[in-house]
Parts: C-alpha cells; sequence; structure tokens
C-alpha cells in the first residue's frame, strides 16, 4: 500500500519531524514503512508493509491516527477535513438535500450484513476527476477512470472504507441484501460471467443481484459516461463472509481485503458523504436523506462491544521491566489508550474499564491493550532481561544416537545432504517397503513431488544423478530424515538414514558393495544389539539380487544395501555404478548406544600364522567364518581374509584360494610352539571340513 | 688401562673437592671447545664423535674409567654427575655440526616437501544440520531441552489452537500442501504439511506441565514458488518458554544474549511490533548487520540491520487451547515466550549462501566446501 506524506500531513497538523524520521516512528511502532521516496515538492511516497491484523492502518487517514499518537499531537476530525475539499457543497445535511423519498433498503440477512447506507444523487456529470483527487491519483500511480469511481478509490485511500457507486436509472426498484439463489449469474465490473453459490451474499435489486457484497460490483448497473444518476454504496458486511465469497470466486479486491479483516461499523456514513461530495463537484444534487439500515446486533458486535478490563498489574506482569525506572505509568497507559481511540473509565486503583474504538476489531481483550501499550511505548525500551529458571532438561530421545551415527558417517567420509521430503508417483510405489502404503499430497509443488516420500533412497538416486550428471564422478552421500507411511486417514512418520556412493569415493578406489557393508558394520557396532547379521533374503526390488544384503538386528530387517538393480540404474539413465542402502532407524533406534568397556590387555606376545587354502566357489566366507567360530580355541584371538584369488592361472576353476590370517594370543602364557601347532592343526581340520584343500 | 696417544694423556687430578674436581672438568672441557673449533665436514664431525665418545677408543670414557677407578667412594657421584654434564656437552656440540654440516645418508632420502600432502577425504557437515546443531547449543546452555514434532500435522495444531481461526486471513501468508484425501473430514482433523515448527509449542504443552523451555528444530513445507531465497521446504527452529513470571522484557533478553552468542558479542538487537496470531504482543526482531557493524553493505542493503526471526509472548488464546489437556497452562498465572526463526536463512547468512536450493541438492560441489 502506498501513502502519501502530504496526504497524511493534513490529517495531523503539526508533524515536525522529516518523512524519513516520520518513516522510523511508524515503523519502530509496526506501522512498517518499507520504502521512502522522494517527491519532490510533493513531499515523499510511503510504500507500506501493513499486518494482516491492522486494517485500520491501511489508509492515510488510519496511519495518522498513528503520527499523531506518536508525537501527542491532535488528529483533525474527519468531518472537517472532508470540507477542504470542496468548495460547492460545506457539508451534507439532510437539509441540503432536494426533497425526495429515501431509498429503499432491506436487508434479508442481518447476520452477514450489519449496515447499509444508501444515498441518492442525481443529475450528475460523469467526467474526468479534476483537482486533488486527479493529482493525488498520479503521485500514488492509481489510475483515474471517472469521477465516479474515482470518487470511492478516493474515499478507500483516504479513510478504508469501501464503497461503490450504481447507475441508479439501471437499478429495478429498491436494493435487497440476500444470499445469492442457486445457479444465479452475475456478470462481474471484470468481465467475468460468475455463477454464484447460494452462500455468496449479493447485492441486489427486486429482479436481479447487481453486485457480489463486498467484493466487485455488477457489470449492468456500473457508471458509463451516460450515466446521469447514481446510487451511493456504503455498507458493512461480515468478515467471513466476504472472505469465502472472495476465494470461491477467486476475485481479490480492495473492498475484500479491507471486509475480510474487519471494517469500522461507524464509517459508512462517513464514506458516503465523502464519496457524494466529490462526485457532486462537477455537479448534481443529493436527493432524499441518507438511507441508513443499521443492524444492532452487528451494531453490538462492532461498534458497541462491552467494555474490557483493563490493569496496570497486568502491564506489568506480561512485559516486564523498562529502561526507564518510573516503567510505564498510569499516566502513560491512559494517554496511549485515549489517543487509539479508547474510553477508560478507571474502576479500581491502575485499573480501568476500557471502551474499544469501533475501527480496531482486533482490540478485543486485556492482552490486545497490553500489546497496544507497549507498541506505542516503544519496544526497544524495555530491559534485556533473562529469566530465572526451575525446572530440568530433557533429552530428546533418539538425539544421542542420530548424532553418534551424523559423527560416524563424518568421520568415515560420508557428506551430509538433505533433499526433498516429497517424490514422484513411480518412486512411491518402487521404493515403499509396503507395498501401497505411500500417502499422496493433495496440491502437489508439482509431479515429481505428489507423494510423501516412502523412503530415502529416491531422493539419494535424484542427488547421485545430478552429480554424476555435473560431472562429479565420485560422490558418496547420507541424508538422514523423515519417511512416511500410511494413509490419507493416518500418516505415520519414521526416522530413516540413506546412503549412497558412486565412482572413487573412497581412498582413490571404486566403491564397492564392501564399502557400504563396512559402513553398516560400523554403525551397528556403535549399537549394543544382541545379534546382528546379514543376509540376502528378502531383498527389495531395486537392489542388484546378487550384489546386495540386508542387515538383520535383533530379528529385525533393519537395513538393506548394495548395488542398485541394472533396470532400475538404466531407467534413471545413471551414466556409472551406484550403490545405495537404506537404514530404518526407527527399529536400529530399539538398540541402546553401546558402552565401551575397557578389556584387559594381554602382557603376552600375539603369534600370526597364515593359512593358504583353496576352496570350491560355493563356498562363501560365512561358512569359513562359521566354522572358525566353532574352534574351541580360547587363544585364537582375531581371523580375517587376507586375500582372495579366483579366475588366476594358479587357481583351478570353480575354485578361489585364501589366505587365511590368524592370529594366537593368550590371557596369561607365552604360547608354545607345541600349542600353536595343535591350534593349526585345528584350523586346517576345520576348513577341510567345510571342503578346504591347504595349497602349497 | 687402554694406552693413549701422548696428546691425549690422562689429565691429572689434583683432588676431590668440589672446586678441584670443576676445575679439572673445565679443562677437559676447554679441550672439548678446541677440538671442535673445525668441524666443517660430515668426516670431521665423525672424527670428533669418536675422539670424545667412541666406545673403545673414546677420550672420555678414558678419563673417567681412570678416575673413577682410583676415586674415593663419596667422590664417585660428584665425579659421576661431572661426566654426564661434560658427555651431554658433548653431544650438543656434534648435534649442531651435524646440522650444520648435513649428514649424507639422510641426504638420499630427501623427499619434495612441497609436494601437496596426501588428504583424506572427511565428511562435509550440512551447513543446515551445523547451523541447527548451533543454535541448539546455544539454547541448551541457557537451559534448554530440545523437542521435535511431526511434520505431518492436523489442522488443529497446525492453525486453530494456535489461534488462526478457520477462514482467518492470517492463513493466507502461510499456503499450504495437504495430504490427499481429506475432505470428508472435519477441518480440525484435516492433514497437511507443517507450515511452521510452532504445533509443537501445543504437543509440548499437551505433553508437560511448566514450567518449560524447549527448543525445537524440524523441517517445514509450504505451498511457495522457488526463488533463490525461498524454497517450499525449509527449516525452522522454534523456541517456547513458560513459566509463572516470563516477561517481555526476558523475550528481549534470551533473544538478544542468543544473537550475541551466534554472531559474535557486538551484535545488537532491536524489536518491531509485528503480527502472529499465536502471540501477542509479537515482534520481528533485527540484528545489527555482524558483516559491517550497522554501517551498511551489500549484506544488509545499506540499512545496517537485518531481519532475522519472529516472537512474542504466547498469546492467552493459545494457553486455552492447551487448558483443554493440561489445566496448570491458565494464562491468569503463567506466561510465556515463543520465538521462531529459519535455519536457512541464518546458514546463508552465516556462510555466504547465495542460493537456498543449493543445500536441498546434494550438489557435492557445494557441500564439500563445508568439510
Amino acid at each position: 500500500m502506498k501513502i502519501l506524506t502530504s496526504w497524511l500531513r493534513e490529517y495531523v497538523p503539526g508533524v515536525r519531524v522529516t518523512d524519513r524520521a516520520l518513516a522510523d516512528d511508524l515503523t519502530l511502532r509496526g506501522i512498517a514503512v518499507e520504502g521512502v521516496f522522494d517527491l519532490g515538492p510533493n513531499g515523499s511516497l510511503f510504500e507500506m508493509d501493513i499486518t494482516t491484523n491492522r486494517v485500520d492502518a491501511m489508509n492515510h487517514y488510519g496511519i495518522a491516527r498513528e503520527a499523531a499518537i506518536i508525537y501527542g499531537l491532535k488528529l483533525a476530525p474527519l468531518a472537517a477535513t472532508l470540507n477542504d475539499l470542496s468548495s460547492r457543497l460545506k457539508s451534507l445535511r439532510s437539509e441540503d438535500a432536494v426533497e425526495g423519498p429515501a431509498f429503499p433498503v432491506s436487508i434479508e440477512e442481518p447476520r452477514l450484513c450489519g449496515r447499509f447506507t444508501a444515498r441518492v444523487l442525481r443529475d450528475v456529470k460523469i467526467q474526468p476527476s479534476t483537482g486533488i483527487v486527479v493529482e493525488r491519483f498520479r503521485l500514488l500511480e492509481q489510475k483515474p477512470i471517472s469521477n465516479a469511481v474515482d470518487a470511492t478509490n478516493y474515499c478507500t485511500l483516504a479513510i478504508g472504507q469501501p464503497t461503490h457507486v450504481f447507475d441508479l436509472d439501471k437499478l429495478e426498484g429498491g436494493i435487497i441484501v440476500r444470499r445469492a439463489r442457486k445457479g444465479e449469474k452475475l456478470l462481474t465490473l471484470d468481465g467475468i460471467e460468475r455463477i454464484l453459490d447460494p452462500e455468496d451474499l449479493v447485492v441486489a435489486d427486486e429482479k436481479k443481484a447487481v453486485g457480489l457484497a463486498g467484493v466487485i460490483g455488477g457489470w449492468d448497473t456500473m457508471i458509463t459516461a451516460d450515466t446521469k444518476n447514481v446510487l451511493v454504496e456504503a455498507a458493512w458486511f461480515d468478515q467471513v463472509t466476504v472472505r469465502r465469497s472472495s476465494k470461491r470466486h477467486l476475485v481479490h479486491t480492495d473492498a475484500s481485503h479491507r471486509f475480510e479483516r474487519g471494517a469500522d461499523f461507524n464509517a459508512p456514513p462517513v464514506a458516503s458523504a465523502l464519496v457524494s461530495r466529490i462526485l457532486l463537484e462537477a455537479g448534481g444534487s443529493q436527493v432524499g436523506d441518507l438511507t441508513d439500515v443499521v443492524i444492532s446486533e452487528a451494531e453490538a458486535r462492532s461498534a458497541k462491544r462491552d467494555a474490557i478490563a483493563f490493569s496496570l498489574g497486568e502491564v506489568r506482569r506480561i512485559l516486564g521491566v523498562t529502561e526507564d525506572k518510573e516503567g510505564i505509568t498510569a499516566a502513560t497507559a491512559e494517554t496511549i489508550l485515549t489517543g487509539l481511540g479508547c474510553c477508560l473509565e478507571k474502576s479500581a486503583d491502575e485499573a480501568y474499564s476500557v471502551t474499544l474504538p469501533s475501527w480496531r476489531l482486533d482490540l478485543e481483550r486485556e492482552i490486545d491493550v497490553i500489546e497496544e501499550i507497549a507498541r506505542v511505548y516503544g519496544y526497544n525500551r524495555f530491559q534485556n532481561t533473562l529469566p530465572a529458571f526451575a525446572g530440568s532438561v530433557v533429552e530428546l530421545p533418539h538425539a544421542e544416537q542420530e548424532t553418534t551415527l551424523r559423527r560416524t558417517l563424518l568421520a568415515l567420509g560420508w557428506n551430509e545432504a538433505v533433499f526433498s521430503t516429497f517424490c514422484a508417483a513411480t518412486d512411491a510405489a518402487l521404493f515403499a517397503p509396503q507395498p501401497a502404503s505411500a500417502v499422496a499430497i493433495g496440491n502437489p509443488l508439482s509431479e515429481e513431488a505428489g507423494m510423501l516420500r516412502p523412503s530415502l533412497v529416491p531422493g539419494m538416486l535424484s542427488m547421485l544423478a545430478l552429480n554424476l550428471n555435473r560431472d562429479v564422478e565420485d560422490a558418496t552421500l547420507f541424508e538422514i530424515g523423515t519417511v512416511f507411511s500410511g494413509s490419507p486417514e493416518r500418516v505415520a512418520e519414521s526416522p530413516s538414514l540413506a546412503i549412497g556412493a558412486t565412482g572413487r569415493a573412497f581412498d582413490q578406489k571404486q566403491v564397492t558393495f564392501y564399502d557400504l557393508k563396512g559402513t553398516v558394520e560400523k554403525l551397528l557396532e556403535k549399537f549394543s544389539a544382541r545379534s546382528a547379521y546379514f543376509d540376502n533374503l528378502l531383498l527389495p526390488a531395486w537392489l542388484h539380487p546378487g550384489r546386495s544384503a540386508r542387515a538383520v538386528v535383533d530379528g529385525l530387517t533393519t537395513a538393506h544395501f548394495g548395488q542398485l538393480h541394472p533396470a532400475e540404474a538404466e531407467r534413471r539413465k545413471l551414466r556409472q555404478t551406484v550403490f545405495v542402502g537404506e537404514i530404518y532407524l526407527d527399529r536400529l533406534y530399539k538398540q541402546p548406544l553401546r558402552q565401551p568397556i575397557a578389556r584387559e590387555l594381554s602382557r603376552y606376545q600375539p603369534v600370526r600364522r597364515d593359512f593358504s587354502l583353496l576352496f570350491p566357489d560355493t563356498i562363501p566366507w560365512a561358512t569359513i567364518e562359521e566354522a572358525l567360530k566353532g574352534l574351541d580355541i580360547a587363544e585364537l584371538r582375531s581371523f580375517a581374509p587376507k586375500e582372495i584369488l579366483r579366475d588366476v592361472k594358479s587357481v583351478p576353476t570353480g575354485h578361489f584360494s585364501l589366505l587365511l590370517g590368524t592370529v594366537f594370543q593368550s590371557q596369561d602364557r607365552t604360547l608354545r610352539e607345541e600349542e600353536l601347532q595343535e591350534f593349526s592343526q585345528k584350523v586346517i581340520a576345520a576348513m577341510q571340513s567345510i571342503g578346504s584343500r591347504l595349497r602349497s | 688401562m687402554p694406552e693413549h696417544e701422548s696428546g691425549d694423556s690422562i689429565p691429572h687430578l689434583s683432588g676431590y673437592r668440589e672446586a678441584e674436581l670443576d676445575q679439572a672438568f673445565a679443562a677437559i672441557s676447554r679441550e672439548v671447545e678446541a677440538s671442535s673449533a673445525a668441524l666443517a665436514t660430515p668426516e670431521a664431525v665423525e672424527a670428533f664423535r669418536l675422539q670424545w665418545l667412541g666406545r673403545k677408543q673414546g677420550r672420555l670414557k678414558a678419563i673417567s674409567d681412570a678416575w673413577l677407578k682410583s676415586a674415593p667412594v663419596e667422590a664417585k657421584k660428584l665425579i659421576g654427575q661431572r661426566f654426564n654434564t661434560l658427555k651431554a656437552e658433548i653431544e650438543q656440540r656434534l648435534e649442531h655440526a651435524e646440522a650444520s654440516t648435513g649428514s649424507s645418508a639422510l641426504d638420499s632420502e630427501a623427499i619434495d616437501i612441497t609436494l601437496p600432502g596426501t588428504r583424506r577425504k572427511l565428511g562435509a557437515e550440512h551447513p543446515l544440520i551445523r547451523t541447527q546443531n548451533e543454535l541448539i547449543a546455544i539454547f541448551a546452555r541457557m537451559g534448554y531441552s530440545v523437542g521435535i514434532g511431526p511434520e505431518v500435522e492436523t489442522d488443529y495444531y497446525n492453525f486453530e489452537s494456535l489461534n488462526f481461526p478457520p477462514g482467518h486471513p492470517a492463513r493466507d501468508t502461510q499456503d499450504t500442501l495437504v495430504v490427499s484425501g481429506q475432505e470428508r473430514k472435519p477441518l480440525r482433523d484435516r492433514l497437511l504439511m507443517r507450515t511452521h515448527t510452532s504445533p509443537v509449542q501445543i504437543h509440548t504443552m499437551e505433553e508437560q506441565p511448566p514450567p518449560i523451555r524447549i527448543v525445537i528444530p524440524g523441517k517445514v513445507h509450504r505451498n511457495d514458488a522457488a526463488d533463490a531465497t525461498h524454497s517450499p521446504i525449509f527449516h525452522q527452529l522454534e523456541g517456547l518458554c513458560v513459566d509463572t513470571n516470563i516477561t517481555f522484557a526476558d523475550l528481549k533478553g534470551t533473544l538478544d544474549h542468543a544473537m550475541k552468542e551466534l554472531f559474535g558479542s557486538s551484535v545488537r538487537t532491536r524489536f518491531f511490533p509485528s503480527f502472529f496470531p499465536f502471540t501477542e504482543p509479537s515482534a520481528d526482531v533485527q540484528i545489527s548487520c555482524p558483516f559491517c557493524g550497522g554501517s551498511g553493505c551489500r549484506k544488509c542493503k545499506y540499512s545496517g540491520w537485518i531481519e532475522l526471526l519472529g516472537c512474542g509472548m504466547v498469546d492467552p488464546s493459545v494457553f486455552g487451547f492447551v487448558q483443554q489437556k493440561q489445566p496448570a497452562y491458565d494464562p491468569k498465572k503463567i506466561s510465556g515466550f515463543a520465538f521462531g526463526m529459519g535455519i536457512d536463512r541464518i546458514a546463508m547468512m552465516k556462510y555466504g549462501i547465495g542460493d537456498v536450493s543449493l543445500m536441498y541438492s546434494g550438489d557435492l560441489r557445494f557441500l564439500e566446501q563445508f568439510a
């Protein structure tokens, strides 16, 4: 919204500060001036950013009221300022009107329309605006249309009350404010024919709807160059009704913007007078008196609300200490509230009964009044204090587990990423751990973001693809985030972790399945699971069936990882092999973190023995491992595959050679050669029992 | 006793009193100094070493063997100490000499130390997570707990209980992504993507009576068009403090302190009246520009100030909603403040990130800068 300081200053004579200082002072009190533009001799133009609750300040007079409070000045009464506009008419008293019948108005929906004023102006001249109206429109870059339409816009800019002008001769009978009939049509001023809803409130004549109440007028009754007689409407409509119609018909106007935020119940007669006077400047006269239908229930809800209780004790309790030693005194509070238009009546020591102004429907409760006091007094005049604290710090249940995962992954060289919460429907179908459990978004950001992600894997693949497309060929990424499942009835959220890698990501070597497995093992080691194993059963379809695994922790499938299925890689046009995995953190988090317990170090020398073995390809390491674990040798401290060779000349087809490294150590003695011989024999026997031959 | 050439004869020891010993050792020390005068080549250094410290032929050993042998028991310790000092002196001279002549054996092992170091890749901490952790740590030091809440919320928690009545214009400021298939439900039960972290305020208070001090980080969503500074997905940090005596001045002090911790102690804050349905009074907070100190620069658009967060005193109506489950939140007896800040914006400011979408791209060219 734009404001002319020259216009503003007319309403508060005596503001001595510069426009720039005025802008700062207003902004510090919540009437935000976003930009100040110099208009030379015409003062400045303020670009305002008014919060939705302050509809009263969305016009020149309302902002002038704020300036008056800030500087302790008197606000010019509205009626008086209207006089400056007209040379021909000093006021619009009824005695100035030509004799005639009052225009008939009937309100059929008293809950939706609280007040309706109508004024008949005859023999007007429709012509371009002149004088101060056209001058101010030029400065505000508001397009002039005709003196009649400009008068209504001028009124909105001046005092914020929307009004409407009808070509009186196109109206058939009196005004009826009613709900639209089912299927009723109205061609509105924007040239669109709208099919009305029975929930819409319309301004109608006896035959037809002539306006969508508080939103937009009708085409057929609009002012044209040929208009001779005019009906001026200034009314007060229910906020929610206007808002619903505006939303329903996707039409947002200056009028609807103000009505839906709560207009001033007392403004219609003032607005009607202002519009009429501007229009009558070019000629014509008022016929009959102003018709003013007031619904008393609506008035009681707005202009004549019950007074509220207010005490200075509550001000201190909520706001706290000020930098000024005296704090907020009774005198300060009284000045501020009176300036805002409240009427105060002392009810006890430091307590008041406060009557609220009709233009501030946002003020309803004591806290609203307290906020006004803080606002006008100045937020920055309160001290910066720190509250004393009673109570304890509550640790988030999984915070430490998440921190441990993150720290471990970062240390292992994985980069953290954060990705979209949404994914495409095809991905949701493919990656959801439970079939048909993915949840759709009703109004998605895009087609590719139509579903709540049931898995972090599709996002991980998108990120890897993005990197490959930008010639980043070596990538390691992880994401910790929420995944969703369920139905429109109930959506369940679980924490999850995805890892993804491609290229020469670790130590210049091509990523393999074992890099992911090692990472998963490292992560699992941080937790104190009783049992954890890997197998290749029940793998999801997006994984390569021969190069993937699942991790089972204490009987629960806790992770899937491995090489992306070549068909999926093809579908995603991935240029190189990628490895991905997902760890289901809701399951992993069932395990507490492992507390390291120091073991007593042996004082005796460890002895290393290597075995060169030949196995048929059908024997997996797991079998070898199991056989070694089954050995009854307490001194076998560790064993590991040191080298595996296959498809080389020295190894027969269908076999692989394994260099098995072992370490023997005792906690209580130096191992003797005979013992070691015996251990070696046991190892060899165990290996032979599962089909191995000793090489060389 | 080993034999020696005439010049290297064992010096005479006149007595075993300390002064006599000192005199005798000073003489050897002078001899050492003289023989170390011209150690220009590695060969000379080696000769010097053999002359004095050689295991078999070394003069030091010869003297020490001779003197100690004939010394009375009570003097042996005094002599021994002095030999140790002397040996250290000789070793130091050797070290100096070796350093200045260079050692041919190690020369051949020299490498090009100007080549780049082997840089093992560290995982990069995401700037958002890093900022989030930093913020959490600041509030943790002030006694705040950390909470979380669901990303899918009901209309009741996201709007109604935060004093956004159905059909209220304030709802327009938060364009909402909704879960499909909600049309038949009552408005309050409809599921949507939370538009802010504030619903967790309600959850927290419903679960826990006052006092409360909590910060809640999390992902939020709005149906907004993306540009360099706006993402439809972003992160907020919500804060809530409720007790019997919490004031607006406490809110100011808390946020002023937090901003000083985050951006440095010279940063100042100022508060502007604002509007949020769930706080009253409500405020926007600006900090003095941490880049230019307030004199005006490109980052603060030459204003000296940067708007960073919204806050306010918890609206009594919000306590009213909570009281349906936790009667202890009586707005006549307790009070509190809440604040919310965009983690993305703070991260962008702190780390000079120009485009918010980079943070949600997984682009390693961007992420690796934070390793």
